[in-house]
């Protein structure tokens, strides 16, 4: 059972959400002209999907432990309706790395400006997407942890808050693995940790007032040059190479059709 | 100064995975152009014998980190170690498989080592001076070339990308014995599916969708077990609870890229595309002439997937005697 308002929560627990806006999953993707970017002018920005899960995650910690949610996220200007958005849901703090010399230098250098942002932000855990499903990097939560120097956990489907500790139910192909930490941690979400909540009307105006600062490297003492460095540079980017529709097995019956299906698989396409 | 490619294995309970074959076989055809040696790394328990397996597909060195404490994995000490072997080796190159495993430790491993990361590539050249790697983006709706600047390169390398080719030759094992250091990260517990043939892996997988209409899997299971596949699924028979999370395909699940991949009572939505457009041949049972997934299909079959597939099924197994 949850503890209702005023009850004496278990033990608070400090939590920064680091949260990225992404073109939504439906979106056509487009190659610009430049060759090295993508169109943008007609895509749906929302929140990675994976970060919405580790939203919800905070949340329901909170909810269970009391503590607090910050939601932090490195973008342009855009970027605060993503953060309203978790605010909304229920976040209690934003904070919004805005500095055009912050964009575009790659993961490590994205998980660096996070890592110091962190740091000045109290913290027990940190959660994560497993990956941003724009540049499907899976790097920077992992990476943000090593800057933190604190242990990391990768694509997490549950979590137990312990004393100190958190007990972490991770993926992995065939199997589940339980891990212990011990806190403060970073951990990324998978698919299945929880079912996000909407923002509700309530939620919403509530989520104008909430505080959302915006900082630039400056506040952190960074520069550009201390995000130069090693990083996998975009050279050029294609769309994939277009699948022909192929053919439609046609026959009398269906069982004609089958056998014509696997003649061709076998005969044809050689993979049967 | 280069003096190797590095690949790094993936072992669980002895077992390889499978993309560590790839890798390694990647990193022979890589140091045969380049006429370097290939050292493969192994880390574990008691895989002394196992890790020999790496030796046929062309290593020539083989690194292995043997100690009690490293029978599962650990973020904290892998890094370490690899770190270490890395620093002494001066590879010019890093290679390992894009599993859970491979993601969490490439990520981590390339910010301790300050290097540069192509995540779940799909090829890696050297282009002149520069290496540059093959990488699906926006869930294989784009593909990024992309210059690995900043060494040594690593590359994380996508399942079933790459082909495996057995070497002869000699391979000589090397015990390492770098301290793994503190552990924090524990593991308490540990599920694993035995005999289920894993969707990432798997050269052929078949998947059913809404189309199947609730949790009876039978006929596609059938199917599967005639051709030794692997089963999978769209979101929505996922959130329905038909099937477990695991099997998901597509931009929030699993990507695979089998060599055959047949959908059954999928419509083909672009996120479920996103998970299996790589696979080499695609086939697609659905009802309905006009669904999407006909259009990405090499071979489609308009009908009652509950009437069709098992007659494919009995056709395959006929095939396979
Ligand atoms: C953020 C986000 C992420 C997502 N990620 C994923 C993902 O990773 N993977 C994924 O799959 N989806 C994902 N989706 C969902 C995706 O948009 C689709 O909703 C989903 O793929 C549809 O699944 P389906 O094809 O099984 O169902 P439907 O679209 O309902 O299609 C069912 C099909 O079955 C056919 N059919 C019905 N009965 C029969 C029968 N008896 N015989 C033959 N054919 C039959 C119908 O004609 C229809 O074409 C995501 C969506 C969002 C918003
Ligand atoms: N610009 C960003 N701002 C905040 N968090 C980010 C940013 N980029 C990545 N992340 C976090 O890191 C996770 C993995 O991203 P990636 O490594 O880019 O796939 C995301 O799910 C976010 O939680």
């Amino acid at each position: 059972m949850l503890p209702g308002p005023g009850a004496r929560k278990e033990k608070n627990v400090d939590i920064v959400v680091l949260l990225k806006q992404v073109p939504a999953t439906e979106s056509l993707i487009q190659v610009a002209d430049d060759g090295v970017s993508i169109k943008t002018e007609e895509l749906k920005w929302v929140i990675n999907p994976y970060d919405e899960f580790a939203v919800e995650e905070a949340l329901r910690i909170r909810e269970a432990q009391g503590g607090s949610v910050t939601v932090l996220s490195v973008g342009t200007d855009k970027a605060v309706e993503a953060i309203r958005t978790a605010l909304a849901m229920g976040a209690d703090t934003g904070v919004l790395v805005n500095d055009p010399a912050a964009l575009g230098k790659g993961a490590l250098a994205t998980a660096r400006v996070l890592a110091a942002a962190v740091k000045q932000i109290p913290f027990d855990l940190v959660i994560a997407g497993q990956r941003a499903v724009d540049a499907d990097q899976f790097q920077v939560g992992p990476a943000v942890a090593e800057y933190l120097r604190i242990p990391n956990v990768s694509m997490v489907i549950k979590t137990e808050l312990l004393d100190g500790s958190i007990r972490c139910h991770r993926t992995i192909e065939g199997g589940t693995v339980v891990v212990e930490s011990p806190l403060p941690m970073l951990f990324t979400t998978q698919r299945g940790l929880n079912e996000p909540r909407y923002a509700s009307l309530p939620g919403i105006m509530k989520a104008k007032k909430k505080p959302l600062e915006t900082k630039t490297l400056a506040d952190f003492g960074l520069d550009a040059g201390a995000l130069e460095g090693p990083t996998a540079r975009i050279r050029a980017l294609s769309p994939p190479a277009e699948r022909g529709g192929g053919r439609i097995i046609e026959g009398e019956s269906a069982a004609e059709k089958a056998a014509a299906l696997v003649k061709a698989l076998h005969e044809e396409a050689k993979v049967i | 100064m280069s003096a190797c490619i590095f690949a790094i294995s993936e072992q669980i309970e002895g077992a390889f995975r499978k993309v560590s074959f790839e890798a390694v076989s990647e990193g022979r055809r890589l140091a045969d152009g380049l006429g370097l040696p290939l050292v493969a790394a192994v880390i574990g328990s008691g895989v002394e014998e196992a890790a020999e397996a790496l030796g046929r597909y062309g290593a020539d060195r083989i690194l292995l980190a043997d100690r009690p404490e490293l029978a599962d994995y650990s973020t904290e000490a892998y890094v370490r170690i690899l770190a270490e072997c890395i620093r002494q080796e001066q590879p010019s190159v890093v290679l390992l498989g894009a599993t859970a495993q491979g993601k969490d430790l490439a990520a981590r491993l390339s910010a301790r080592i300050d290097a540069p990361l192509a995540m779940d590539a799909t090829g890696i050249r050297l282009d002149g001076e520069q290496w540059v790697a093959a990488r699906p983006m926006y869930g294989g709706k784009i593909i990024a070339e992309v210059i690995l600047e900043g060494n040594p390169p690593i590359a994380a390398l996508r399942p079933n990308a790459l082909r495996i080719e057995e070497k002869e030759g000699e391979s000589r094992m090397e015990k390492i014995d770098v301290d793994p250091g503190p552990i924090q990260v524990k593991t308490v517990d540990k599920t694993l599916e035995t005999g289920k043939i894993e969707l990432t892996e798997a050269d052929i997988v078949v998947s059913g969708g809404r189309g199947m209409g609730g949790s009876d899997y039978t006929v596609v299971e059938a199917l599967a077990e005639a051709l030794g596949a692997a089963v999978g699924a769209s979101r929505s028979a996922v959130d329905e609870g038909w099937r477990p999370h695991a099997d998901q395909v597509g931009q929030t699940g699993k990507v695979v890229s089998p060599n055959l991949y047949i959908a059954c009572g999928i419509s083909g939505a672009i996120q479920h595309l996103a998970g299996m457009s790589t696979s080499k041949v695609i086939v697609a049972v659905n009802k309905d002439p006009e669904a999407p997934i006909f259009a990405k299909a090499d071979y489609g079959v308009v009908g009652d997937l509950f009437e069709i597939v098992p007659l494919i099924t009995e056709e395959a197994k006929k095939l396979r005697g």
